[in-house]
């Protein structure tokens, strides 16, 4: 338990998806300039990345990598060349439901995300997450671990920028930096702070 | 009032069309150096105070006089006493050659401490005014707004968390990192949300590590090198010396700052007189200041109660916490910044423990960085803009329940 929590928060602030790995940039600087639509995407990152770590798992464990289908009688083969077509197939068809989910019971979080929603799909921190949990060799319950805190983090980091970016409103940004540019400026500028906490050891 | 007469001679020179239209910005500087601006807000709300931003900023630079003078006084003995017992010359490098002309190198002196971190503080602090000075009037003349004196607070509080052995250059450097990435990208004083004097720490101490860290860099001594109160600490724990003097550290030593570190952190005593000044006259807030102290001790004291075998650090007790490194310093001059803290009064409460929790948890459990205060300050920045939301929505929501709106 001790270890699966320490994974928890080393994957939230350590190992931070957006701010110390730099991945799921575009969707990271698109949604975050309000508050409330950047806590809603959050959350529905956390939940794909809850489920879909897992899954995938599942397949690659059970299915996927050499010798899993020994009971099949194949020991010596390996299925780990369709791993991504594997991976990003459960991804998107969790995003999928995730989106008529939203659609029906939360139309206003649905019309705000808009396009944004259903490019969770190609979000890198999502496929990011299952990738480093097969390079890794997590377990299942470690899988868990991992994807929620990587959600977590993301989501944390997403929040945090646009909290930022409401108070930048009354800022007085030179024109050529305006948008974009002062988003990448204040994205670097969290990704220093969060510094602080590479090289804790858990 | 001739000042005045030659004031007003001068104004339509820099208006609009004037010969030196450009550098307004340099006229009104001065302008409201000396005399209170007659401009007054039209529209309600209407405060009825006599202070203004120029009035805020000199209050904390005045009130980081404290530390300062003591710092010089303390690095000269330092440095001295580290001279004396290596049984060596001075300094070893171009710094000697002033000292040299003004006084000696034994450490009873007070002028000759004084004088030896006078040649230490003063070319460092004159680079970062400078350098910082430029940049600020280059921005205010190209961008039109107002030479604001947020860049006199960052120049002396930089210089004060850097140490002394620092390359001139290293400084310039920070400091034009500090001011232009750190707040005039955002649009001068008041629109960053960074502290931009952390931010340039920040940028030294990830750029130029071997500079920036380490055993060699706390006394202004050529060859010297001996760890910090703080880096004893976590590696053996308690008790520590002093490396220079070679004394073993009591806590009133460590309160009156008998021992090496950055310029301005060492004395806890010295910052708390300034840190009296900014309370006195309401600059800085008290809520942040508690807040960061109690995050601090509570967060201290259940490493205490928890405990570990292989970590001397987590024995640490709260008040020598205070002491050491830079935790003072931090809580009374960097968490206060108006502007990169919370906004709201319950707000500031969240954002000071933050602060002192994260100090703690990078300390303790953190063996790469010894010192935690500044990543953690800039830490909480980045969530301060979050507390103020999350206080006003749960403020709204109470009022909503109560039927008010």
């Amino acid at each position: 338990m001790e270890a699966l929590i320490s994974l928890f928060v080393k994957a939230v602030f350590i190992e931070n998806m957006a701010l110390q790995m730099f991945l799921g940039m575009c969707t990271f600087l698109a949604v975050s300039k309000k508050v409330e639509t950047a806590i809603g995407l959050g959350v529905a990152v956390v939940v794909v990345q809850v489920i879909t770590v897992p899954v995938n798992n599942l397949i690659f464990n059970l299915l996927l990598r050499e010798g899993a289908l020994g009971w099949m009688g194949l020991p010596d083969l390996s299925l780990a060349f369709l791993g991504f077509l594997c991976y990003i197939g459960v991804i998107a068809a969790m995003v999928q439901m995730l989106e008529m989910f939203l659609d029906k019971y939360v139309p206003a979080l649905y019309s705000a995300l808009g396009v944004f929603l259903p490019l969770i799909t190609v979000n890198c921190a999502i496929l990011g997450a299952t990738l480093f949990m097969v390079e890794r060799d997590y377990t299942f319950p470690e899988s868990v671990a991992f994807g929620l805190g990587s959600g977590f983090g993301w989501a944390l980091a997403i929040v945090a920028l646009a909290g930022i970016r409401e108070k930048l409103k009354y800022s007085d940004v030179p024109e050529g930096l305006r948008g974009l540019g002062i988003t990448f400026i204040t994205v670097g500028l969290m990704s220093l702070g969060f510094m602080s906490l590479s090289g804790v050891s858990l | 009032m001739g000042l005045r007469r030659i004031l007003d001679d001068l104004e339509p020179h820099f208006e609009e069309g004037g010969r030196f239209g450009k550098f307004y910005a340099l006229y009104e500087a001065v302008d409201t150096i000396f005399y209170s601006p007659s401009k007054i807000t039209v529209a309600q709300p209407h405060v009825r105070d006599g202070i203004d931003l120029k009035r805020v900023m000199i209050t904390v630079w005045i009130a980081a006089f404290f530390p300062m003078f003591y710092g010089m006084a303390n690095l000269g003995y330092q440095a001295n006493s580290a001279i004396m017992n290596l049984g060596l010359a001075g300094t070893g490098d171009w710094h000697e050659v002033i000292i040299s002309l003004l006084a000696g190198h034994n450490p009873e002196s007070l002028w000759d401490n004084m004088i030896y971190g006078a040649a230490h503080y003063l070319p460092i602090y004159a680079t970062v005014f400078a350098v910082g000075g430029f940049w600020e009037v280059l921005f205010a003349i190209k961008r039109r707004h107002e030479i604001n004196e947020g860049f006199f607070v960052t120049s002396i509080l930089l210089t004060l968390i850097l140490p002394p052995d620092i390359p001139l250059w290293q400084a310039a450097l920070g400091i034009s990192f500090g001011i232009v990435i750190g707040k005039e990208v955002f649009g001068g004083t008041g629109k960053n949300f960074l502290n931009p004097a952390l931010t340039a720490r920040a940028f030294l101490y990830f750029a130029y590590a071997p500079q920036m860290s380490g055993d060699a860099v706390w006394t202004a001594v050529d060859g010297f090198s001996g760890a910090t109160a703080l880096s004893q600490m976590a590696t053996n724990g308690l008790p520590v010396v002093a490396a220079a003097t070679g004394e073993q550290l009591t806590w009133l030593n460590a309160f009156f700052g008998q021992m090496q570190g950055s310029i301005g952190e060492t004395s806890t005593f010295a910052i708390l007189l300034g840190g009296a000044l900014l309370l006195i006259t309401r600059i800085a807030s008290w809520r942040t200041m508690l807040g960061v102290f109690l995050g601090m001790a509570a967060t201290a004291t259940l490493f205490n109660l928890i405990g570990s075998d292989t970590n001397p650090h987590f024995a640490t007790p709260w008040y020598w916490h205070a002491v050491v490194g830079g935790f003072a310093f931090g809580m009374v001059y960097m968490a206060t910044d108006p502007v990169s803290s919370s906004m709201t009064n319950s707000g500031k409460w969240f954002y000071g423990a933050l602060i002192g929790f994260m100090t703690i948890i990078i300390r303790v459990v953190n063996p790469a960085y010894p010192e935690g205060i500044m990543l953690a300050i800039l830490f909480a920045n980045l969530f301060a803009p979050l507390i103020d939301f999350s206080v006003v929505r749960a403020n709204i929501s109470r009022r909503r329940a109560r039927g008010v709106i």
